[in-house]
């Protein structure tokens, strides 16, 4: 059959050419690992007092030597933040590029089949109903499980309706619209009844910000990336036989109904403790994957940790540009991602269709 | 050394039968079982069924041992099955998507193995150009080539291939049987292949399995399964099999009504 491609017309065994093939998706790994690198230092230099490279150098290998001043700055706010976005970033965007895989859909994510705003409600009611109390735990711990109760009660729901109504890629997007409108009710209805102290935390909530990170919350959303990872390495065979098609994957044993139920509750998770820590980010989890895509292709291997490292570029990025856009003004992270989510994603919708 | 036999095999969905009482004698190792029938009468759920991806009663032996009874990781290992639909338009290479086709059921196999395994049905397939192709950039016919390529780098004991030239032309047709018969008489498997073409299959199989009325009509050597009685039960037409001068088999079918209108009048 007629193809072009030089690596295979060279004569040479198609492993080798395969081997330059990973190489060059390995090097596109390494570019979004740097450009990461790149944006958390600067990420870290920028804010009202601009540190210089040295500076941060000195400060992270000497914090003994800093300032107090200076020490408060780095330590206790910069690096938690620009910690916070890279691992809720990478939250995100694995989860979106699982979603993506498991529903077939490339325009599935934790936002846009209401996932997020599952989880916002969660958080909400245990805020709002001050739901720690009673259990006479922290609420740096219990909203979190609250906004995972609601990931995953969204994420079973879309699974439900996808199964028992043999819902095809269109219907179940159009189940996730459903849903995020029916909870965006939930939620003002409970801003509605809220005090004003909560309706302030909420309000500010929505529109998502890293400026509540804390060395705590940033260990929690490590930890459950750190959880989450490894296990999605270990199905990445199965995920990119899913690509196929669903038959074909099931033809090769994959189980999967099991592998969905488990990556929905590893989207869940993840996206629980993203929103419960930072609030609603969107987009991260669309444009993440589809980055991840054209650079690395579907090769679960380096599409699970392009789509990782691409959505943490994101975020971090934007969170940059949230600080300094307007001098002294901190634009909420989720406003940001939003802004520049949309023409890009849009930007990489047109530049697929021009390749053809 | 593989057999496979079935006996009284009812396949369909809840309250919906489609085939019942299917039973066909043991098949012997290295024949290749044209499965024949009009449309919509239950080829592909037949072999869905054996694959274990829809269910059936009944009986379904392979080398002695009960299809049903295997799990589905153990069944995937030596049933290779290709789905009617073709692979799903995505930006994985040809090279990738028959790598995780063998990665994903023979995961201990050593990484040399795998190598020479998906080279060797490349080269058997004569795709080594489409190797580094993303599927979504390929024709139909190219996309058929790399999922029949996904079941034969497995090399399962038995084939189910459902209609696996349904997307190609004339010489791509004659490679995947041909290559197909290479390998049944390498390695005396068995495949279940359904067809639309009589006369490729007539021409092809050692056995044919000619389906209609939600039953199985006929089951033999092309010769005798084949004949003006059982096309007209099956396919409703009037159909007679001729042998041609190099001694071949094929069907001549009379329409029993012009299909277009006879011009200038």
């Amino acid at each position: 059959m007629s193809g072009a491609d030089n690596l295979a017309d060279t004569g040479a065994p198609l492993a080798t050419g395969y081997r330059r093939f990973v190489t060059r998706r390995m090097v596109w790994l390494c570019a979004l690992a740097a450009a990461l690198c790149l944006t958390t230092v600067v990420n870290v230099m920028t804010g009202p007092a601009g540190f210089s490279l040295g500076q941060v150098i000195d400060g992270l290998l000497h914090p003994d030597a800093l300032e107090p001043g200076a020490y408060v700055i780095l330590w206790e706010v910069r690096l938690p933040f620009a910690l916070m976005a890279i691992v809720v970033g990478a939250c995100l965007g694995l989860a979106g590029a699982e979603m993506q895989t498991v529903l077939n859909n490339p325009l599935a994510s934790p936002q846009t089949l209401g996932v997020m705003y599952a989880a916002t409600l969660g958080a909400s009611l245990a805020i709002v109903f001050n739901l720690a109390a009673p259990l006479g735990l922290p609420e740096t711990y219990v909203v979190p499980v609250f906004a995972f109760a609601g990931a995953i009660a969204s994420a079973a729901v879309i699974l439900l309706l996808s199964r028992v109504y043999g819902a095809t890629v269109d219907t179940v997007i159009l189940f996730g619209i459903a849903l995020v409108f029916a909870l965006q009710a939930l939620i003002q209805l409970i801003q509605f009844v809220a005090d004003s102290d909560s309706l302030q935390q909420i309000v500010f909530w929505t529109m998502g910000s890293l400026t509540r990170a804390t060395w705590e919350k940033v260990a929690i959303v490590g930890a459950v990336f750190a959880l989450c990872l490894p296990a999605s390495i270990r199905q990445v065979w199965a995920m990119t036989a899913l690509r196929g098609g669903e038959d074909y994957a099931r033809s090769y044993g994959v189980a999967v109904d099991r592998l969905r139920l488990t990556v929905l509750l590893r989207v869940s998770a993840m996206t629980a403790v993203a929103v419960a820590f930072t609030g609603v980010i969107g987009f991260v989890g669309l444009v993440g994957p589809h980055i991840a895509r054209l650079a690395l292709g579907e090769d679960h291997r380096f599409f699970l940790p392009g789509s990782a490292l691409a959505g943490a570029v994101i975020l971090s990025g934007a969170s940059l540009i949230g600080k300094s856009l307007v001098p002294g003004v901190l634009i909420p992270d989720g406003i940001v991602t939003a802004l520049i989510g949309i023409p890009l994603f849009l930007a990489l919708l047109i530049s697929q269709k021009r390749r053809g | 050394m593989t057999s496979l036999k079935i006996e009284t095999i009812n396949v369909g969905y809840p309250g919906k039968p489609v085939l019942t009482g299917v039973s066909l004698p043991e098949i012997p190792p290295g024949s290749l079982v044209g499965v024949l029938g009009p449309n919509g009468v239950g080829k592909s759920t037949l072999l869905r069924a054996l694959a274990g991806l829809g269910p059936y009663t009944g009986t379904a032996l392979l080398n002695g041992e009960n299809l049903n009874g295997m799990s589905h990781f153990r069944r995937a290992q030596r049933v290779g099955y290709l789905p009617q639909a073709l692979p799903q338009e995505t930006s994985l290479v040809a090279y990738e998507a028959v790598l995780s086709a063998c990665r994903a059921v023979r995961p201990d196999l050593a990484k040399t193995r795998i190598d020479a395994a998906v080279e060797r049905v490349f080269d058997m397939l004569d795709i080594r150009p489409l190797a580094f192709q993303a599927l979504n950039k390929m024709s139909g016919g190219q996309r058929q080539m790399v999922g029949l390529a996904q079941v034969i780098v497995r090399r399962p004991s038995v084939m189910l291939l459902d209609e696996p030239t349904s997307a190609l032309d004339l010489r791509w047709q004659l490679t995947v049987l041909d290559t197909v018969r290479m390998i049944l008489g390498r390695h005396e498997g068995l495949c279940l292949m359904a067809l639309h073409d009589i006369n490729l299959a007539i021409r092809h199989c050692d056995f044919i399995a000619l389906f209609g009325d939600g039953r199985l009509l006929a089951f033999g050597p092309p010769a005798e399964a084949v004949t003006s009685d059982i096309l007209s039960q099956a396919y409703g037409i009037a159909g007679r099999v001729e042998t041609c001068s190099r001694g071949l088999p094929f069907v001549v079918t009379e329409p029993t009504q012009p299909i277009f209108p006879p011009t200038g009048q």
